[in-house]
């Protein structure tokens, strides 16, 4: 056993992390101070910020991603990014096959493509026609008035039967010969945890880098295409939230069996028609988005960047949201952020080099003046 | 004189072909576009010599083909049948059977491009030296000053001024862009020049500049040349023989003089009646 | 709450055996293919992309309880990051030893820096990389630059020489120099200043490059070619340490006259000189008080 090096620069670092957790911890100070947060808070009360961070994160443990909530102090980015770090020490233990989504529980299920479909439009959950008035009320609030609210509710809901499994928008629409027929399921999805990628890249690495990026870096290249830097202009056929069964082979009898479910957020988009490349008839194209937990800005625009990035592949990228490089190696909070972080590190040395170069470079221009 | 070059057969379609492509298209058919599988017969059946110090013409309306000849000799684009060899010296390549790194090799060391359009034969975020010294040193030359020299040299041959050698090719007329390319084309001293409609679109008396400092440079160097244009009178001043195309197809071929004095073919006839 | 492990108890080295050995076999890969890079599944380490997480994961991909650990950021094992990193080795790679002695360790990495005492065969040194392509400069795209290097095409970054000496009168890269490897692929040999740039060249001890954000692992192994990039008549120099006289500057703290040393303004005013490498300058002062006859 060696000795140990720390000089100064650990007291440094020992100091900035102290200086952290007073931040998190100087209300108990306070004469009236309030009870440290507990995971299960964040966990229902935080329910989006838990359903982003999981999804960033790329590991689905909602409760981790409320630790890594509360111990970031509420950032996203690193929150993703310590739930990641942990990700990186789990091997890999098991495989599932393809999971059909028809079998999702839902919680919501839309279309604006068409007018009712089968099975029924679902609102569930969402803020998208609430008013966005600040309520006032909230600012105290008791656990009997939570008590109230959800049982109110509950006894308010009428009694109903869901079916196991609601059809796809999408199957309709292909039984009539609209869009092309689902091909090669055969093919093992591309595992970009495991492997680096390497353009060109198939479309299951694009879907997998696109799943676990960073909410708004994806919203921003998808909103490029959606403003005029390209022309994907989307009909969403399909929006739906809900939980996911997972299925595994049983160790034993080898049989697929429902080992658990997760919250995703599944998108489909259906977009301009094209001519076939086979002499077949045009049909329209499509573009697919899902993550982890509810979100559906981040579903969406993964579904319209999956369709912009296929024309991308196909004829050439004539934007920047159409070329999978561009795209993928720029939407990842974990890469950007933690980049963007590094410049505050020391560099004198690289600094020193520039100084002589300059220098050098001034010194012979006034030779040559 | 020796043959510097040959082409026998040489196709290109775009799109997935079809057995009924071929028998479809070309001038008999009036059209290029295969009606049975939507495919483009680009060129087909294209065969021709050239030979040492030889200026060759490939001469057709847009959509012809012509340009897709140059571009797939010069690896611009794959064919997809044929084959071309080029005779340099003592030795010979089969173009289409080289791999990536041999075709690069020959594009920087033997032949020489000049586009219709600048932003594809120069880097516009470089300066005109610049470009020059970026086919040298594509061809292992490393000597900063030999570099710069060689740049003065080529530029000065082509009549840039020199106070501009490091001057962006953006701020440059289209005149002189055509010169800067004309000279990066030049600087590895290539046996082997492809011009594709170089003076489509400038003036008349930069255009009449222009082919004069290539029929110069020709006598000069004895570079071959072929010459793609739409332009009679590009061809019947630069070249020696000529072939002409339409859809896709080589209809007429032999000495320029013959082709404009004496057309055969029905499209040549109309073509040559309405330069008059 | 339900039962979730709440155990700290961490692989050896933080990662599973499964990505050390996949790191490994890149390695191998790297050294079969002097300063080719080679891709692979960079996994998330605990500390930010851009602080040495490629580094880190090539070190404790390699690490044994055998081996002696120095790790430097700018040249200096005292520096917030190398604290940092080392901290973070000793707490997943229980039994390792730590020095900050050039001379004793096994295993080095650094950012920034190639330390001022040569290296031995029996040292591996890992150098942290935030871009690992010289051409990115001149070339967007990863699947067009990867062509290039396959065909050793770097005429567009010779000329970016050029249009250096043609403006400036001088190559104004001043670190991150490209540099040709064994011939064929040229390297960018992370943010170290050229001063070390020649250390790099027939080196005894294995050279390991690691970039984590961007993927890609690659390596200048022993007694290899390292040529930086240049012109028969404008060659590759080094930082120049002369002061207005000409003289050689020497550090403030040890005297030394050969090393890459920082500058920085003093409280009053006073612009002095260090040496980069602190490992170095402490053992250069030791040198010189033993020489005086005192203890050291």
């Amino acid at each position: 056993m060696g000795y140990v090096a720390i000089k100064g620069g650990g007291r440094a670092i020992a100091g900035a992390a102290a200086a952290t957790e007073f931040l998190r911890t100087e209300e108990g100070l306070s004469d009236t101070p309030a009870e440290p947060l507990g995971i299960h808070a964040i966990l229902h009360q935080l329910r989006y910020l838990v359903d982003r961070v999981v999804s960033e994160g790329g590991v689905y443990h909602p409760q981790f991603a409320a630790l890594a909530i509360k111990q970031s102090l509420g950032d996203t980015l690193e929150a993703a990014f310590a739930l990641r770090a942990w990700r990186s020490t789990r091997p890999r233990l098991s495989t599932t096959p393809p999971l059909d989504t028809s079998r999702m529980r839902l919680i919501r299920r839309i279309s604006s493509a068409f007018k009712d479909i089968p099975g029924g439009q679902m609102l569930g959950p969402t803020p998208d026609y609430a008013l966005r008035l600040l309520r006032m009320e909230l600012m105290d609030e008791s656990p009997a008035a939570f008590r109230a609210f959800a049982r109110r509710w509950l006894e308010s809901c009428p009694e109903t039967q869901l079916p196991d499994s609601f059809p796809k928008v999408l199957d309709a629409l292909r039984a009539e010969g609209l869009l092309p027929p689902v091909t090669s399921r055969t093919q093992a999805a591309f595992d970009i945890t495991r492997e680096p990628l390497v353009f060109p890249v198939p479309r299951s690495a694009q879907l997998a880098t696109m799943a676990r990026a960073e909410t708004g870096s994806l919203l921003a290249i998808a909103y490029s295409n959606m403003r005029g830097y390209g022309d994907v202009h989307p009909t969403i056929a399909e929006l739906r939230v809900g939980y996911l069964p997972v299925m595994l082979p049983h160790p034993i009898t080898n049989e697929l069996t429902e080992v658990g479910e997760v919250l995703i957020t599944e998108c489909e988009v259906v977009a301009m028609y094209e001519a076939s490349d086979t002499g077949g008839k045009p049909m329209f194209t499509m573009g697919y988005g899902a993550c982890f937990g509810h979100n559906e800005v981040k579903a969406i625009s993964m579904a319209i960047l999956d369709r912009a990035l296929q024309k991308g592949m196909k004829d050439g990228p004539g934007n920047p949201s159409e070329d999978p490089e561009f795209v993928l190696l720029h939407v990842d909070g974990v890469d950007s952020m933690g980049f963007a972080s590094h410049y505050k590190m020391p560099h004198y040395v690289t600094f020193q080099s520039d100084l002589d170069r300059l220098r050098t470079t001034q010194q012979k221009q006034g030779e040559r003046a | 004189m020796n043959k510097i070059l040959e082409v026998r057969g040489m196709s290109k379609i775009y799109g997935p072909g079809c057995p009924l492509c071929i028998e479809s298209t070309g001038p008999e058919a009036d059209t290029n576009l295969c009606p049975h599988c939507g495919s483009v017969v680009a060129i087909h059946d294209v065969s021709f010599d050239l030979f040492e110090g030889e200026i060759l013409g490939v001469m057709g309306e847009s959509g012809s083909g012509k340009s897709t000849v140059v571009k797939s000799l010069y690896f611009d684009q794959a064919p997809s049948g044929g084959e071309a060899i080029f005779y340099d010296r003592d030795k010979q390549y089969a173009l289409f059977s080289l791999n990536a790194a041999q075709q690069r090799w020959l594009r920087n060391h033997r032949f020489g491009m000049v586009y219709q359009n600048p932003h594809l034969g120069l880097n516009f975020n470089i300066s005109a030296g610049g470009n020059i010294a970026e086919r040298l040193l594509m061809s292992d030359l490393m000597d900063y000053g030999a570099i710069r020299e060689r740049a003065k040299t080529l530029l000065a041959r082509t009549e840039v001024l020199l106070a501009r050698i490091d001057d962006l090719p953006k701020h440059f007329s289209g005149g002189m862009q055509q010169r800067v390319q004309i000279a990066k084309a030049l600087a590895t001293q290539p046996p082997l020049l492809f011009l594709d409609e170089v003076t489509t679109g400038l003036d008349l008396s930069v255009q009449a500049r222009i082919l004069d400092l290539i029929l110069e440079i020709q006598q000069e160097l004895k570079t071959a040349m072929v010459v793609v244009t739409h332009d009679l009178g590009v061809i019947r001043l630069l070249t020696g023989r000529a072939i002409v195309m339409k859809y896709g197809r080589v209809i007429e071929a032999g000495l320029t003089d013959q082709i404009l004095e004496d057309p055969q073919h029905a499209y040549t006839q109309r073509l040559v009646a309405s330069a008059l | 709450m339900n039962a979730v492990s709440r155990s700290n108890a961490y692989n050896f080295g933080f990662l599973d055996e499964y990505a050390k050995k996949e790191v490994r076999r890149a390695i191998l890969k790297a050294i079969a293919i002097p300063g080719y890079q080679v891709p692979y599944a960079s996994r998330e380490m605990p500390m930010g992309r851009g602080f040495g997480t490629g580094g880190l994961q090539l070190t404790l991909s390699l690490i044994g309880p055998n081996d002696v650990l120095k790790v430097i950021d700018q040249g200096s094992d005292d520096s917030v990051n190398a604290v940092n990193l080392r901290r973070f080795i000793e707490m997943t790679c229980p039994g390792v030893s730590t020095t900050t002695k050039t001379a004793e360790c096994t295993l080095i990495q650094s950012r920034h820096r190639i330390p001022e005492r040569p290296l031995t065969s029996k040292q591996i040194i890992v150098l942290q990389v935030p871009y690992p392509d010289p051409l990115v400069v001149v070339e967007p795209s990863e699947d067009k630059r990867k062509t290039m290097h396959g065909e050793a095409d770097y005429s567009r970054l010779l000329v970016k020489l050029y249009e250096d000496i043609v403006k400036f009168d001088e190559i104004t890269i001043s670190h991150r120099y490209p540099t040709r490897i064994n011939d064929h692929y040229v390297i960018d040999p992370s943010p170290i200043p050229r001063w070390d740039v020649p250390k790099l060249h027939a080196s005894a001890a294995l050279i390991l490059f690691g970039a984590g954000r961007e993927k890609k692992i690659y390596a200048v192994p022993p007694h290899t070619k390292a040529e930086p990039l240049a012109f028969s008549d404008v060659p590759f120099r080094v930082e120049d340490f002369r002061d207005e006289q000409g003289r050689r500057r020497a550090c403030a703290r040890c005297g030394c006259t050969d090393s890459f040393l920082d500058e920085f303004v003093t409280d009053s005013g006073i612009k002095t000189y260090q040496c980069s490498d602190s490992d170095w300058c402490n053992e250069k002062m030791a040198l010189a008080r033993q020489t005086e006859g005192k203890p050291a």
